[in-house]
């Protein structure tokens, strides 16, 4: 993916850039907020992280400047503004994702990957939204809320099969116990144990138990992934 | 502090504009009834005289010039002040009758009236002096001139009189006005300087200082808002304050031990993998830091009650359910039986992630805390107030320790064998306060009782038409 990283504190975007040179991204760098709407504006990135405050420019009026323009890259900001409503503001001004400092690198990297591919796959498929998801040999129906691997049924509890339709919507990428949090719970919070893992652990049982290979995947410090053997990201 | 004085004051400033308003429109309004008086006065001195005019003239024509020149004599030997003039002369200009012993100079052609001066000797004086008059100028058919005329005087001085009555009336009314503004002006000054005293008290950094309120007016709801600013001003330094308190505590001994640890390992001849170890162990403090700060800075936020905004209406038995269904895995890997038993209208006007972050907090110790074999129950009800009640079967708390529960960073069990950071609790003690709800620690016999009690949410009619009022 190419990715602007627009951050005043040259340290943070330095190690920021590094990170996800190393992951296999496409990095450029800018540090203040008019440079950074002239290259978003200018050149065809994937993702945008954007640091809310910022000189010349503060990222909030750069990201709606640069959506009043047309742009759709999608935008994550990156704040020490963690605040709940700070949050609601950022969305509205045409943020795609939130993160607040600080916040772990697996974090970033996997939220950038989501955003990232949401663009590829934002082209429309052709009538409505899809009601049946399918990857590798498991199928999830959202309307008879029917799931199957290989063709044999699995029967589901509501929150397990919300949150394999997650796994799968994002199949192939990192999600983190936060961003399961949010997307299947709507929470903004990280409860004070950690109860993800053995939701995980559970629905491993159901679809991966007794099957040839497993597709729910430990991504050590950073989360889960769904993912078959032969599409290995 | 810079004082203001009375006659810089904005009252003040405005009782001079509308003064000088009010003097303009009285002005112009007293020069009207002036110039009407004066008008009418002249009108009828020369009514007077064209009806005399008339009359002699009658004379003349029944009787000649020599019945004119005995009626104006006699009209003229009547009045030996010359407050009616008369005058009459041949065609040469010769004076035939009256009381002036010629035509005044300049006195134009006939048939006008005009105005010119004759002197008088009135109230026993020896000089005479002059006084203005009016006089209506004829000639006759046969070549002679006649005057007639009239002493104005005494309407010139009325209408000096008056001139000066209206002048004196506007200065006085002008004086009244300043006077007035003045008054005006100290008196709100005197309202407002109580209150910019006890602001500048308080800007000295007397935060307690409030404003006094008595009164009922305007001045008494400034300084009831202004108490009210001081007031949540006063909450959100002291939360600040310990906010830093806290992180002085509770951040410095994991700083420390990172720091150390990395010191350490730096001083001998590290191998890779020790480097390796280190960069884990210090990761993990790291995570760990980063945790108990979000949850000292959601604690603040929650005690500044900055999210006002983002209230809507809760059903705090949703909110349980969903709690449940994030725990109950957990729970039933523990061996702990985790139940909810729902009431009815058990609804809430709040920040919904403030309060599941608190059910959850709660639920999260019960379940931590039980032994296996447990039970741990939610209930929550909507009579008489909204509440949500978790009940463990767990060591419960000791009476005397349950206030001290509440505070950051208590762990009541020394040796901390269980994990988490001390402020559980603290914050579901912030959103309590947040939406002025009761949080409780009881007894369940065994086991330990948490309830929060909330107030009920206004019917919903009320808050929308608030919505549409507020759109």
């Amino acid at each position: 993916m190419h990715v602007l990283v627009i951050e005043d504190d040259r340290d943070a975007a330095g190690y920021m850039a590094k990170g996800l040179k190393e992951s296999g991204h496409n990095v450029d760098v800018v540090h203040n907020g008019k440079e950074g709407l002239l290259l978003a504006a200018g050149a065809d990135y994937d993702v945008l992280v954007v640091d809310r405050m910022l000189p010349e420019l503060d990222g909030l009026n750069m990201v709606k400047t640069l959506r009043a323009t047309g742009n759709q890259t999608p935008v994550l900001f990156v704040t020490a503004l963690g605040d709940v409503d700070e949050r609601v503001k950022g969305l509205r001004s045409g943020g795609d994702d939130y993160l607040a400092k600080p916040y772990a690198f697996s974090e970033l990297l996997a939220r950038l990957e989501a955003l990232g591919r949401r663009k590829a796959g934002a082209a429309p498929q052709g009538g409505g939204p899809e009601t049946v998801l399918r990857y590798d040999d498991l199928v999830l129906d959202l309307l008879s809320r029917r799931v199957e691997r290989s063709g044999k049924p699995i029967d589901l509890q509501p929150r397990e099969f919300k949150l394999l339709e997650v796994l799968m919507r994002h199949a192939g990428q990192v999600m983190t116990r936060t961003m399961l949090l949010e997307k299947v719970w709507d929470y903004r919070f990280d409860p004070q144990t950690n109860v993800i893992d053995v939701h995980i652990s559970r629905l491993r049982q159901k679809i991966d138990r007794g099957f040839a290979h497993p597709l729910i995947h430990t991504i050590r410090g950073a989360g889960y992934s769904l993912r078959a053997p032969d599409k290995a990201a | 502090m810079l004082r203001t004085r009375p006659l810089s004051t904005s009252t003040f400033r405005l009782t001079l504009a509308y003064l000088g308003l009010f003097s303009l429109s009285a002005a112009s309004l007293l020069l009207v009834v002036y110039m009407a008086s004066v008008r009418f006065m002249e009108r009828q001195t020369r009514e007077t005289i064209s009806d005399e005019v008339a009359w002699l003239l009658e004379q003349y024509d029944s009787g000649g010039l020599g019945a004119l020149r005995s009626a104006v004599s006699e009209r003229a030997a009547a009045e030996p002040n010359r407050r009616a003039i008369y005058l009459l002369v041949d065609a040469s200009g010769s004076y035939l009758a009256g009381n002036l012993d010629r035509f005044p100079i300049g006195q134009a052609e006939s048939g006008s009236f005009s105005s010119f001066e004759v002197q008088v000797t009135a109230g026993g004086r020896r000089l005479p002096i002059a006084h203005v008059a009016v006089a209506e100028i004829v000639t006759l058919d046969g070549g002679g001139r006649l005057l007639v005329g009239r002493d104005v005087h005494d309407n010139v001085q009325t209408q000096k009189l008056m001139g000066m009555a209206i002048l004196l009336g506007l200065g006085v009314m002008v004086v009244l006005g300043i006077v007035g503004g003045l008054i005006m002006s100290r008196w709100m000054l005197n309202r407002l300087e109580r209150i910019n005293r006890a602001t500048a008290q308080i800007m000295a950094g007397d935060l307690s200082q409030r404003i006094r309120t008595d009164g009922g007016d305007e001045f008494t709801e400034l300084a009831q808002n202004l108490n009210a600013m001081l007031e949540r001003i006063e909450r959100l330094l002291v939360s600040m304050r310990q906010v830093t308190d806290d992180i002085a505590h509770d951040l410095r001994t994991p700083l420390t031990r990172m720091r150390s640890r990395i010191e350490v390992t730096l001083m001998g001849e590290p191998s890779a993998e020790e480097m390796r170890d280190l960069l884990a162990a210090t990761l993990q403090d790291a995570d760990r830091l980063i945790e108990t700060f979000n949850a000292l800075l959601a604690i603040a936020r929650a005690e500044a009650g900055a999210q006002h905004g983002e209230w809507e209406r809760i059903d705090l038995t949703e909110l349980a359910r969903d709690v449940v269904d994030l725990y109950e895995p957990l729970a039933e890997e523990r061996g702990i039986s985790l139940q909810l038993v729902g009431g009815k209208g058990a609804v809430i006007q709040g920040h919904r992630q403030l309060v599941a972050q608190a059910i959850a907090n709660i639920t999260d110790n019960a379940v931590k805390y039980t032994p296996e074999g447990g039970i741990v129950t939610i209930v929550t009800s909507g009579t008489p107030s909204p509440s949500v009640t978790v009940t463990d079967t767990g060591p419960g708390i000791p009476p005397e320790l349950r206030e001290k529960a509440k505070e950051r960073f208590v762990r009541l069990d020394p040796q901390r064998s269980t994990p988490g950071s001390g402020l559980g609790l603290s914050l579901v003690e912030a959103v309590a306060k947040l939406h002025d709800a009761r949080l409780e620690l009881g007894d369940n016999m065994p086991g330990l009782k948490v309830s929060l009690t909330f107030r009920p949410a206004p019917p919903a009619e009320a808050v929308e038409l608030r919505h549409a009022a507020a759109a």
